[in-house]
């Protein structure tokens, strides 16, 4: 998949960030599942940053190993060997519901299928986090229903998930993935389920939130269409990375 | 994230009738036929319970019950009474004999005779009528519940003539009593004018009521009338209980009931666990996203937890009610007296409830503990 798209340039695999320390770090990376004749290598030595301030593009064909990849940063996932750090702190010294606390307060996930819940309207759904964060629901759906007004959501904030479009709950699920400000966005295939329009409605507004330097974007994606929006193309082949592409033009062009 | 629990059962209106009709279902069921089981087999020993100034119950040594206690001398009553710790002692019979009415129609009732001079024994409520009216010549009375099955949709009349073995009863009250355990009539009237209502036998009595000289100490009385009599004695609550047992071990009704019952329990807990389980399952998904957006997995475990203890609590709520709705209507149906809501069958049924509950939520709630939030980022 990756030689279809037209790449700006190559770099190794690790690259360093002229405007300080990387987002994320991963050296070394290993993930298996299974044991002996069915251990399966998902993540091969992998090594990579990510820079705040960008939207990072992770591709590659199925099975390659970009969702475990993005798990583990995520903290979703223990790596079997190497190490993971986000924003400087390493994922490996927090165990259990330290680990648990700073996924709630520093990652923000947006999922392929939205898993937005059904029975809560789009401004309940865009709270969620803050309720996690033990806010009080009347506050965190109030601060909600400000963040779907910045996703073009405004007048929908009562809507059920079913009353509303693909593209639409993807958007409430960007809100959710905001609303409590996380450091990491985590995107798993957000455009997958999308039409054409809409899927490039949802990149348009993920790059703007890549805009902030406080803040890392990871997209995983096998849709070309959306290839145009990553600062970095980070592709992925059984496991090991193939190749680390930056694109400097769309970091003028989003700017 | 107790609210979010609260929505996540509520939103989906079907899935939560479903589980609250499970429950509710499985409340009716177990709540009713517990109170209806208490109730019948209150019913067998409820002329016990009714005799309240009496505490000890003496009778022929083999008998088991009280339906079926042999006549035993007078001179008993006499031994009775010679024991240092019985204050005074009195005479009863218990039978059953056949009343025939005006009409020609006839009644198997139950015949209590009461000591002439104490009417101990005697019914403590009158509707109708009074006890002194007991000492007129054939003089009876009636439990409200037999005279409507004596004399069905007619109003209370003193005064009505019936014959008890070919002779001549007269009704002088109608008293409130509980229901038996079959739904005879229970007639009331003085030893001595028994004697003409039973067939001639060589022994009338079959029961002496005592009181024991010191006001709590029934059981060690009724050890001491046995040792020097060789009669039974029993306090009240013995041998209300020795009844009770008799039926529950040589009838077939704990065994239908408790399948019934247990059937109620299995049904309820099937519907309720499956019900509940399964939309555990389904909501998989939601609580994997909670759990890669941070809730911990104890959280998860009070979500699912609070989710189970309200569905169980609506569910138990509407089943009591049902329940007690169901008591309510038929309180006034003479056939069904003495069944009612038991207290204890509904606390019973409310830690079975729990039980059900937090058994379905706990398998339900392994799956959510044991699911890798990882899980969110598979599609489809």
């Amino acid at each position: 998949m990756s030689q279809n798209i037209a790449l700006n340039s190559v770099t190794p695999a690790t690259t360093t960030n002229p405007n300080g320390p990387p987002a994320v770090r991963c050296v070394n990376l290993t993930k298996e599942f299974g044991r002996g004749d069915t251990r399966i290598t998902a993540v091969n030595q992998v090594t990579c940053d990510v820079n705040p301030g960008e939207m990072t593009l992770l591709i590659g064909p199925s099975g390659c190993g970009k969702t475990t990849l993005i798990s583990i940063i995520a903290g979703l996932l223990n790596p079997t060997s190497g190490e993971v750090s986000v924003f400087g702190q390493s994922l490996d010294q927090l165990r259990g519901s330290r680990l648990v606390q700073f996924r709630a307060r520093n990652i923000g996930f947006v999922f392929q299928q939205y898993n937005l819940m059904p029975t809560l309207n789009a401004a309940e759904n865009a709270a969620v986090p803050l309720l996690i964060a033990g806010e009080y629901r009347r506050r965190a759906v109030a601060a909600a229903e400000q963040v779907l007004e910045s996703v073009g959501l405004a007048e929908r904030s009562k809507s059920l998930p079913s009353q509303l479009s693909g593209g639409q709950q993807q958007r409430v699920a960007i809100a959710r993935a905001l609303i409590h400000q996380p450091r990491i966005l985590v995107c798993d295939e957000p455009t997958a389920a999308l039409d054409t329009q809409s899927g490039r409605n949802v990149m348009e507004l993920l790059a703007r939130v890549a805009i902030d330097p406080r803040r890392a974007v990871i997209v995983v994606t096998h849709d070309a269409r959306v290839y145009q929006f990553g600062q970095r193309v980070i592709s992925m082949s059984d496991g090991r990375i193939e190749s680390i592409v930056n694109h400097p033009e769309n970091v003028k062009g989003h700017q | 994230m107790n609210w979010v629990a609260w929505r996540m059962l509520v939103g989906d209106t079907t899935k939560y009738f479903g589980l609250v009709f499970g429950i509710s279902f499985a409340t009716l069921l177990m709540t009713q036929q517990i109170s209806i089981f208490v109730g019948i087999m209150k019913r067998t020993a409820s002329q016990v319970l009714d005799v309240r100034d009496a505490p000890i119950w003496i009778m022929d040594a083999k008998t088991r019950f009280i339906d079926e206690a042999p006549a035993i001398p007078d001179t008993d009553l006499m031994r009775v009474r010679s024991v240092p710790q019985v204050a005074w002692a009195v005479k009863l019979y218990k039978g059953q004999v056949t009343a025939r009415l005006e009409s020609g129609d006839f009644r198997a009732v139950i015949l209590f005779g009461l000591d002439d001079s104490t009417l101990v024994g005697a019914p403590s409520e009158m509707l109708a009528g009074s006890l002194s009216d007991l000492n007129q010549p054939d003089a009876v009375i009636i439990d409200k519940a037999g005279y409507e099955y004596m004399w069905p949709d007619q109003p209370l009349q003193l005064g009505r003539e019936f014959e008890l073995n070919d002779r001549r009863a007269r009704l002088v009250g109608v008293c409130k009593a509980s229901a038996p355990f079959t739904t005879l009539p229970v007639l009331y009237s003085r030893f001595s004018t028994v004697r003409g209502f039973v067939p001639r036998q060589r022994n009338l009595m079959n029961f002496i009521l005592a009181q024991p000289r010191e006001e709590n100490n029934a059981q060690a009385t009724c050890s001491a009338i046995t040792d020097q009599t060789g009669l039974a004695a029993y306090t009240r609550n013995e041998f209300f209980w020795k009844t009770v047992g008799y039926f529950l071990s040589t009838t077939g009704i704990p065994v239908n009931f408790g399948i019934t019952i247990g059937l109620g329990f299995l049904v309820g807990a099937a519907v309720t666990a499956q019900t509940f389980y399964l939309f555990t399952i389904e909501n998989l998904k939601q609580f994997g996203a909670l759990k890669a957006m941070g809730v911990t997995n104890s959280r998860i475990l009070l979500m699912v937890g609070l989710q189970a203890l309200l569905v169980g609590f609506v569910g138990y709520g509407i089943g009591i009610g049902l329940t007690a709705g169901f008591f309510e209507v038929t309180k006034n149906i003479t056939h069904l007296a003495g069944l009612y809501l038991q207290p204890l069958a509904a606390i019973g049924v409310g830690i079975a409830v729990i039980v059900i509950i937090l058994l379905s939520a706990i398998v339900a709630s392994i799956k959510v503990l044991v699911l890798e939030p990882a899980v969110v980022f598979r599609g489809g």
